[in-house]
């Protein structure tokens, strides 16, 4: 009996230290991420929130800090981020329908389309913001407007729209699709009664996602012109400035002030971003599905 | 083996059906030289038939002989496979199946399927039975039509008190006979079944059975199955397939033998044939 006992024991030390060692690691991983995600925001949240009150949500910009908002770069995020998904939907799943239903693999043209969507993903958006100005701003002349930062803030984060809701109709198993093909539907038929409100919780969510990500971009806003002083709300073909570069402003400004307010701007900005983000997880919650 | 083989006649004897002679029996699909290959390497291969009105008839063979191939060129499914060709004549009340302007769509309302696992959709009971006959247009009294699918595929006193509920919430037989239904409200000729019973229990293959006795009143039933007892209970005309070796060692299916369900079980006039129903292969 006792024999048989003593057999059980572990005569590898070695690899229980090796486990522990990797699981050590694996927790400075993920604490140091958070820790350091963590320590920001708390600063940023201590700092600004006192200043947090309708004078920022009202008020324009100003030269005196006291009296100084951000309701125009506000409500130009506000803006771009409904403007990013009424672009951004259409094109982003319009492409992933036709690559993932309809473009034949062998072709070298949807090869080539495949391969350059996923590069495009990795362009950094400071390139989207010299293309805008070199073919939205001066181009086609469409000017320092609203509309155009829009537009560029659609071209970069249209591959991420692309990736994932090609991932969502990827999801639906061809037993669905040939379910439908079997009862005599067209492939529109399967595509827009099938595939479509089945991937249509990770088209959300993955529409959602690349939009917070793109109202967070400050660098082709820039490049596009989105004014750090603009003192009127935002129209459609009129300039404008965001939340993002109203910030990079403030914080630029070499009163202490500034950058109290650039810290409300950022907690705004934050609110924003995680209210998307947020609605993109209950989204997925709410419609995922197990086959 | 010889229990198999005891097994099988009994339930020949307990069901002992009497086929109509030849001359009485309407020729729905008349095959000829059928041959399907995958990206050039032949799957299937010189395959001719003729599949008749108001039969249940069954295709039994070795997997990989190409019997699922088979069944899925009645309704142009293998056209949605790149790469897939098919050679050779199906006709159709004498219609070419592979004719020059036969519209896959035009052939699937005539012609069902239900498949090997439950694949119903991601909606309620009644959208999926709905489903055919909205995209058909067929769209007429459709809360009668569905009531009447579902009960042709004995499936409404389960789920008339939820028919808004959602398809995923059924078991997986109710699922198989929800497909069925979903076929059956579109009001097809004939129901193509591949292996629609290898992913359930007994219990609901037993009920899946009974419903393919019931239905060839007024369809034409064609079932692949792996399941030699099943051919045996249910089928009236049974297509044996085996697999031959080509030169370079690609397998290729082919038909072996094909006569009534009784002969084939008792005494087959091929050796393959006799070897795989009394399980010496396969």
């Amino acid at each position: 009996m006792s024999a048989s006992a003593s057999s059980l024991r572990s005569d590898r030390p070695r690899g229980r230290w090796v486990g522990r060692l990797f699981y050590g690691f694996l927790l400075f991983s993920l604490v140091l991420g958070f820790a350091t995600l963590g320590a920001l925001l708390v600063q940023v949240f201590l700092e600004g929130y006192k200043w947090v009150d309708l004078v920022l949500f009202l008020e324009p910009p100003s030269a005196d800090p006291l009296i100084a908002g951000a309701e125009p770069a506000i409500l130009a995020t506000i803006f771009l981020g409904v403007l990013l998904i009424l672009f951004t939907v259409p094109l982003g799943v319009g492409t992933a329908i036709y690559l993932e239903e309809y473009a034949d693999r062998e072709r070298w043209y949807n090869r080539l389309l495949e391969v350059n969507i996923q590069n495009l993903a990795a362009v950094p958006s400071i390139v989207y913001g010299i293309l805008g100005l070199a073919f939205l701003v001066r181009g086609i002349g469409l000017g320092r407007v609203l509309l155009a930062g829009a537009m560029i803030l659609t071209l970069l984060v249209l591959p991420t729209v692309i990736i994932a809701a090609r991932e969502a109709i990827r999801a639906v198993p061809d037993s669905i699709r040939q379910g439908a093909y079997a009862l005599g539907a067209t492939k529109w038929q399967v595509v827009w009664r099938q595939v479509l409100p089945a991937a249509t919780p990770g088209i959300a969510t993955g529409s959602i996602l690349a939009t917070s990500r793109g109202l967070g971009e400050t660098a082709p806003l820039l490049l596009v012109g989105a004014l750090t002083y603009v003192s009127f709300n935002p129209t459609l073909l009129g300039e404008f400035t965001a939340l993002p570069v109203q910030i990079y402003q403030w914080v630029s400004r070499p009163q202490e002030e500034f950058r109290t307010l650039a810290a409300a701007a950022i907690i705004v900005l934050l609110g924003i971003l995680l209210t998307l983000n947020a609605t993109a997880i209950w989204i997925r919650n709410r419609y995922e599905r197990r086959w | 083996m010889s229990a198999t083989m005891a097994a099988v006649s009994v339930d020949l004897t307990a069901r002992a059906r009497e086929l109509p002679a030849k001359e009485f029996r309407e020729v729905v699909f008349h095959v000829e030289d059928l041959g399907v290959s995958y990206n050039g390497n032949a799957a299937l291969q010189d395959v001719s038939l003729e599949i008749y009105r108001n039969f249940v008839t069954a295709f039994i063979g070795p997997s990989g002989c190409g019997k699922s191939t088979f069944i899925r060129c009645f309704n142009h499914l293998n056209g949605l496979i790149p790469g897939a060709v098919v050679e050779g004549k199906i006709l159709y009340h004498g219609e070419d199946l592979y004719g020059p302007h036969v519209d896959p769509v035009e052939v699937r309302k005539r012609i069902g399927m239900v498949f090997q696992k439950p694949n119903p959709f991601p909606k309620s009971i009644y959208d999926n039975v709905a489903f055919g006959p909205r995209v058909l247009g067929m769209t007429d009294r459709l809360d009668d039509r569905v009531e009447r699918a579902l009960e042709q595929a004995a499936l409404w006193d389960e789920v008339k008190d939820r028919l808004k509920a959602s398809a995923l919430s059924l078991s997986g037989g109710q699922q198989q006979r929800l497909c069925i239904a979903r076929c059956l409200a579109v009001e097809p000729e004939v129901i193509l079944m591949d292996e629609p019973a290898s992913a359930l229990d007994p219990i609901a293959t037993t009920r899946i059975e009974d419903l393919m006795h019931e239905l060839k009143r007024d369809y034409t039933i064609i079932v692949v199955t792996h399941n030699m007892q099943q051919a045996a209970r249910v089928a009236d005309m049974t297509a044996f397939f085996s697999i031959t070796r080509g030169e370079e060692g690609q397998r290729t299916g082919i038909l072996v033998e094909y006569d009534a369900t009784s002969k084939i079980f008792t005494q087959p006039s091929d050796k393959r044939t006799e070897d795989y129903v009394t399980g010496r292969f396969g």
